[in-house]
């Protein structure tokens, strides 16, 4: 299962038969796994890594800490629900550390992202405070490197 | 000055030039060749190794090490092969850090052949064994290999050709052309031989780490074999460390300390940068490496089911990164394969005559390249074949 699941995580469009010929297992068994995995939301979602800005239309992002109180008996939860809710909160975690939860906004405008900031999540009655860093530049992410990294060329034939 | 005129001894005019040459002056005049004819891995080095290189760089570290290599290496060699194969080797003494693999082979050979000592080797086989042979002044004997028989050689077929000028056995496996990975069981039969006609056995593992399903049997933790074994190991091939230049040797003191004189003399040192780099390597645990042969297990699988499909028959390799697929229902040369295949459908390959006359009627091909790249290979491999079938059924 989880060699099927390292092939999809790398390319998710790699098809059950050719995962059954880069394992050596029969294609029965991998569709199944793939099946279990995708029913059991060990597989949440297929996804495209994208490079938005090699488009003209940026995103905007911004990685906001949000410092929260407690709720009595359900701690964190119900307040992070409350946040991951919004589509503009596109990752939230909850973090150790001088801030409680870290939440990744995603917005057109600078503006944009500032309002979802001052109107929604600062205003919420547990969170004592945010700190908004704007991203300047994606370098790499989930693990791809984004720009282009020229390949050292090796020699063509070496017996 | 001599009288005949050629600057060139005549040891060297007894090596043939390289077979391929003329490949890279038809490869250098093409465009978009996708090549399955390299011996390196398509990875770079792990960060982490090129960053400790970096490292010793900024810190000064450009002086020569001791002869025998910086000792912090040697003795983490020494705990590596003690964990991995449970032999034990004195890392002051029976162990050397050599510029690779390839200098290990030729200061091997030079350490312990005498002129017209007869080397026995499979056949096919990397393609050093027999120039570092001659220019050791000794006698290469081949032994034929074929894939009926997985390219193992068999311990009766090494001893049907021991004469009293017998003086070692060469060993590569896992083996580069054929991918074919030795199992315990017949390697103790040639240790048997080796131990019966008091012969060496210069053992070349680079390979080692690159195993698939199969384990790979260090011959010095055969019974017996820790004496009479020359072990060369490497980095290039498990760390993707080809260019660094660095591998080693270990064997019992006294084979060990005639190959350090000649190294010394010839060789003074490995790169230090290259030792400090090899040192991370090794410290750094496997994860990097299990990722890396993880990846070719899988192109291997899509490779060898990719050259049968097309009509190409392959035997399953075990070990390296190589396919050698037969080419013999072709009707073509080895040579002749590889060359129409690299003119009409740019794909190299490397003819198996290139690694001993049993590899004839066979191509080396690599497959440390992209999946991507393997399937438009294997594509294109596939049109080939089906023109030329289609060419003699006319
Ligand atoms: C079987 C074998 N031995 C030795 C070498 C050379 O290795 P190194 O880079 O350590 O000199 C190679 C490289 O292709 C090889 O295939």
């Amino acid at each position: 299962m989880k060699e099927i699941l390292r092939i999809l995580e790398r390319d998710a469009r790699k098809t059950p038969q050719k995962i059954a010929t880069m394992t050596g297992k029969p294609l029965s068994r991998v569709k199944e796994a793939i099946k279990k995995a995708e029913e059991e939301r060990i597989i949440v979602k297929y996804k495209t890594v994208i490079n938005w800005d090699k488009l003209e239309e940026e995103k905007v992002q911004a990685l906001v800490e949000v410092k929260v109180v407690p709720q009595r008996d359900v701690g964190f939860d119900a307040i992070a629900e409350r946040i991951y809710r919004f589509p503009e909160a596109r990752s939230v975690y909850l973090v150790s550390g001088t801030y409680d939860l870290a939440v990744l906004v995603v917005g057109s405008t600078m503006q944009e992202v500032a309002g979802f900031v001052s109107q929604k999540l600062a205003p919420l009655e547990s969170v004592q405070g945010t700190v908004t860093h704007f991203l300047l530049k994606r370098y790499k992410e989930d693990g791809e490197i984004l720009g282009v990294e020229e390949q050292p060329k090796r020699e063509p034939l070496m017996p | 000055m001599h009288p005949e005129g050629s600057p060139i001894s005549q040891r060297i005019r007894e090596i043939p030039p390289s077979g391929i040459r003329r490949f890279f002056d038809l490869l250098a005049s093409m465009e978009g060749v996708i090549s399955l004819g390299v011996g390196e891995p398509d990875f770079v080095t792990p960060w982490r190794i090129r960053e400790a290189g970096i490292y010793s760089l900024e810190k000064g570290y450009t002086s020569y090490t001791s002869n025998y290599g910086l000792l912090e290496l040697r003795e983490e060699l020494a705990a590596y092969l003690a964990g991995r194969y449970g032999i034990s080797y004195n890392p002051h003494r029976e162990l050397l850090i050599t510029v690779g693999v390839s200098e290990g082979v030729d200061l091997a050979l030079r350490a312990i052949i005498d002129p017209q000592d007869e080397v026995i080797v499979h056949d096919p086989s990397y393609v050093s064994y027999m120039p570092c042979t001659v220019l050791a002044g000794g006698v290469f004997v081949p032994v034929p290999t074929n894939m009926e028989n997985d390219f193992w050689v068999s311990a009766r077929d090494i001893e049907r050709r021991i004469t009293p000028r017998t003086k070692a056995i060469i060993l590569g496996y896992p083996n580069n052309p054929t991918g074919a990975v030795m199992e315990r069981e017949e390697l103790v039969k040639i240790a048997e031989v080796a131990r019966r006609h008091n012969l060496i056995v210069l053992s070349d593992e680079i390979y080692e780490r690159l195993v698939y399903g199969v384990e790979h049997t260090c011959f010095a933790s055969l019974p017996g074999m820790r004496e009479r074994t020359i072990l060369l190991g490497g980095f290039s091939k498990a760390y993707a460390m080809t260019g660094w230049r660095i591998g080693y040797a270990v064997a019992r003191e006294e084979i060990i300390e005639a190959m350090a004189r000649i190294h010394q003399y010839t060789m003074l040192c490995a790169p230090r940068i290259a030792q400090m780099a090899a040192l991370e390597a090794l410290r750094a645990g496997d994860d990097e490496v299990e990722e890396m042969v993880a990846e070719y297990d899988q192109r291997r699988r899509i490779m060898v089911k990719g050259l049968n499909d097309i009509g190409l028959a392959c035997f399953e390799p075990k070990g390296a990164f190589y396919t050698f697929p037969s080419v013999k229902g072709t009707e073509l040369s080895s040579e002749e394969f590889a060359e129409r295949l690299l003119i009409e459908e740019k794909v190299a390959v490397i003819p198996g005559s290139t690694f001993g006359q049993c590899g004839e009627g066979h191509v080396r091909c690599c497959y440390a390249t992209s999946l991507a790249e393997i399937e438009e290979a294997l594509e294109r491999m596939g049109r080939f074949v089906r023109r030329l079938r289609r060419h003699r059924t006319k």
